[in-house]
């Protein structure tokens, strides 16, 4: 597996992370170690509670660690940034800008110009098919065009690495499944080193070239699954052999680690 | 399409109409009311014909404007206050935990009772009657503001910090839009509060305003006068609550949930 890959992008080197509770300290990352490559599209998958969202809020500088570190291209991560572009379960849309303006707020932070964001925005906003809905205001949307937003307005800005924290799981099936494959075209038309997080198996083995499984409490990397089925996928793809023995595999791992869980 | 689904006949009425309904039913009762206790409620008639006499000696206006000038200050400085304040005590802690204690124990009085106090400090001039409707307004604007500012959404913040905003952005673009429908609604608040405390402040002398006028004709059985005096109270909030409205149609028509 190694060898053709491309430059690590992301080093997570020993990432442990304590919170203090009112019980006492809790461990919700105990030691994580993992490397990201260049445009690799990395998913994580573990049950509720297992530090995911942790690890994501840590590459992307939101969270400190307790020990260890994060590399991003070297340089160790210091706190969020315009190169670690999120997208959030909740959309997070500012609803009081338009679409276009949502697009363009990181752009105009960076000092790019009015045209060229508006410019920028228009070319994102096309990508997600929304163009038509540039003037309009959050409230005015559906879940999964607000989510296309709020993936259009992360890609704006040029990240180098895309972290995206379950961003389809408020959705309902079938708008998931379609941006499931919009974000696979997109992924495949403009390469960005995507970590994606999900509790969805099939969605982390559609998506993903590496499935990574967490172990819940405290949170650790319990086995990383190659992904080897070529792209373009589609939905197509769920009811390939392959792909079915994959998430019989994965699913069986996780299911373990709910259970250990539940104990 | 059946048509036998009852529609209620009143549905199809426009809202005009209904205010005119509305105002015509009012004017019955006050007849009827005048009609049965004419030494308290004087008829419509009285009252505009002493709506006429006032405005033309132009003595109404003058009252009109000096509480209106003593509204508009009392609660354009409190709300130029309670800005800063309800952010303070939102970002720090200590700040909130002293200050926050005052103003649930000064809010719970009745301005009526400590307009005294601030007579004897500021004496009975315009200080005093402007004094108390800035507290007034100050301390139900602060703890609205407060809330708002306390409750904006954190991932917005999060994803602002994402995208490259800095602490300056973050306060700009993120917490001030998304605190404006609550400042509105503490302006509204704010305003309603002002014009009812405005009674309070001309409680005690001066020679014009509306809540003199009241007192003053009140003292000679002047009911037509007095009903005036309220009738243009009434008028007075509403046009505020109108104003206000429009502003919050204007800047936080961007908002998801229904306006309350």
């Amino acid at each position: 597996m190694a060898g053709n890959r491309a430059a690590v992008k992301v080093h997570v080197d020993h990432v442990v992370k304590k919170f203090q509770t009112r019980k006492g300290e809790m461990t919700a990352l105990n030691g994580v170690d993992l490397d990201i490559h260049e445009n690799e599209f990395i998913t994580v998958v573990g049950p509720s509670g297992c530090g995911k969202s942790t690890l994501l809020n840590i590459i992307g500088g939101l969270e400190k660690p307790t020990e260890g570190r994060v590399l991003v291209d070297g340089q160790p991560v210091a706190g969020p940034g315009p190169d670690r572009g999120i997208v959030f379960q909740q959309y997070a849309l500012f609803p009081w800008l338009t679409v276009e303006k949502n697009v363009e707020f990181g752009l105009k932070l960076q000092g790019k110009s009015k045209e060229e964001a508006a410019e920028i925005a228009h070319k994102y906003l096309k990508m997600v098919e929304l163009e038509d809905f540039a003037k309009h205001y959050p409230k005015e949307l559906s879940g999964g065009m607000k989510q296309r937003v709020a993936i259009a307005r992360a890609y704006a800005t040029n990240p180098k690495v895309l972290l995206m924290d379950e961003p389809f799981g408020a959705l309902d099936a079938q708008t998931r499944t379609q941006l499931q494959q919009e974000l696979l075209t997109t992924w495949e038309k403009e390469q960005k080193t995507c970590f994606f997080i999900t509790h969805d198996v099939e969605e982390a083995i559609i998506l993903g070239q590496r499935v990574v499984i967490m172990c819940a409490r405290p949170g650790r990397v319990k086995d990383i699954i190659d992904i080897d089925i070529p792209y373009p996928r589609d939905q197509a793809t769920k009811m390939s052999p392959r792909f079915l023995e994959l998430k019989n595999e994965i699913w069986s791992q996780v299911y373990q680690e709910y259970l250990s869980v539940r104990k | 399409m059946q048509q036998d689904e009852k529609v209620p006949i009143w549905s199809r009425v426009p809202s005009g109409v209904w205010v005119l309904i509305s105002a015509a039913c009012a004017i019955a009762l006050w007849l009827a009311a005048s009609a049965q206790l004419p030494a308290v409620f004087a008829p419509p008639q009285a009252v505009w014909e002493a709506l006429i006499s006032k405005a033309e000696s132009g003595i109404l206006l003058q009252h009109v404007w000096a509480s209106l000038s003593r509204v508009l200050i009392g609660f354009g400085l409190a709300f130029v206050a309670s800005i800063p304040v309800a952010f303070l005590m939102a970002w720090y802690d200590p700040f909130r935990h002293v200050v926050e204690p005052w103003i649930q124990f000064i809010r719970n009085i009745p301005p009526l009772a400590y307009v005294f106090l601030l007579i004897a400090w500021l004496g009975i001039g315009q200080q005093s009657k402007i004094a108390v409707i800035f507290i007034a307004a100050f301390l139900v604007m602060v703890v609205t503001i407060f809330q708002g500012v306390k409750g904006v959404d954190m991932t917005l913040i999060k994803a602002a910090r994402v995208l490259g905003a800095r602490q300056r952005d973050i306060f700009f673009k993120v917490t001030i839009p998304a605190s404006t429908p609550f400042i509105l609604v503490a302006a509204r608040l704010g305003l309603s509060t002002s014009l009812t405390t405005l009674m309070a402040s001309e409680i005690v002398g001066g020679d014009r305003g509306i809540g003199m006028m009241i007192q003053q004709a009140s003292g000679y059985y002047e009911m037509d006068v007095v009903l005036l005096g309220i009738i243009m109270l009434g008028v007075i909030g509403i046009c505020f609550e109108k104003i206000v409205r429009y502003l919050e149609r204007r800047f936080t028509g961007w908002q998801e949930t229904v306006q309350q």
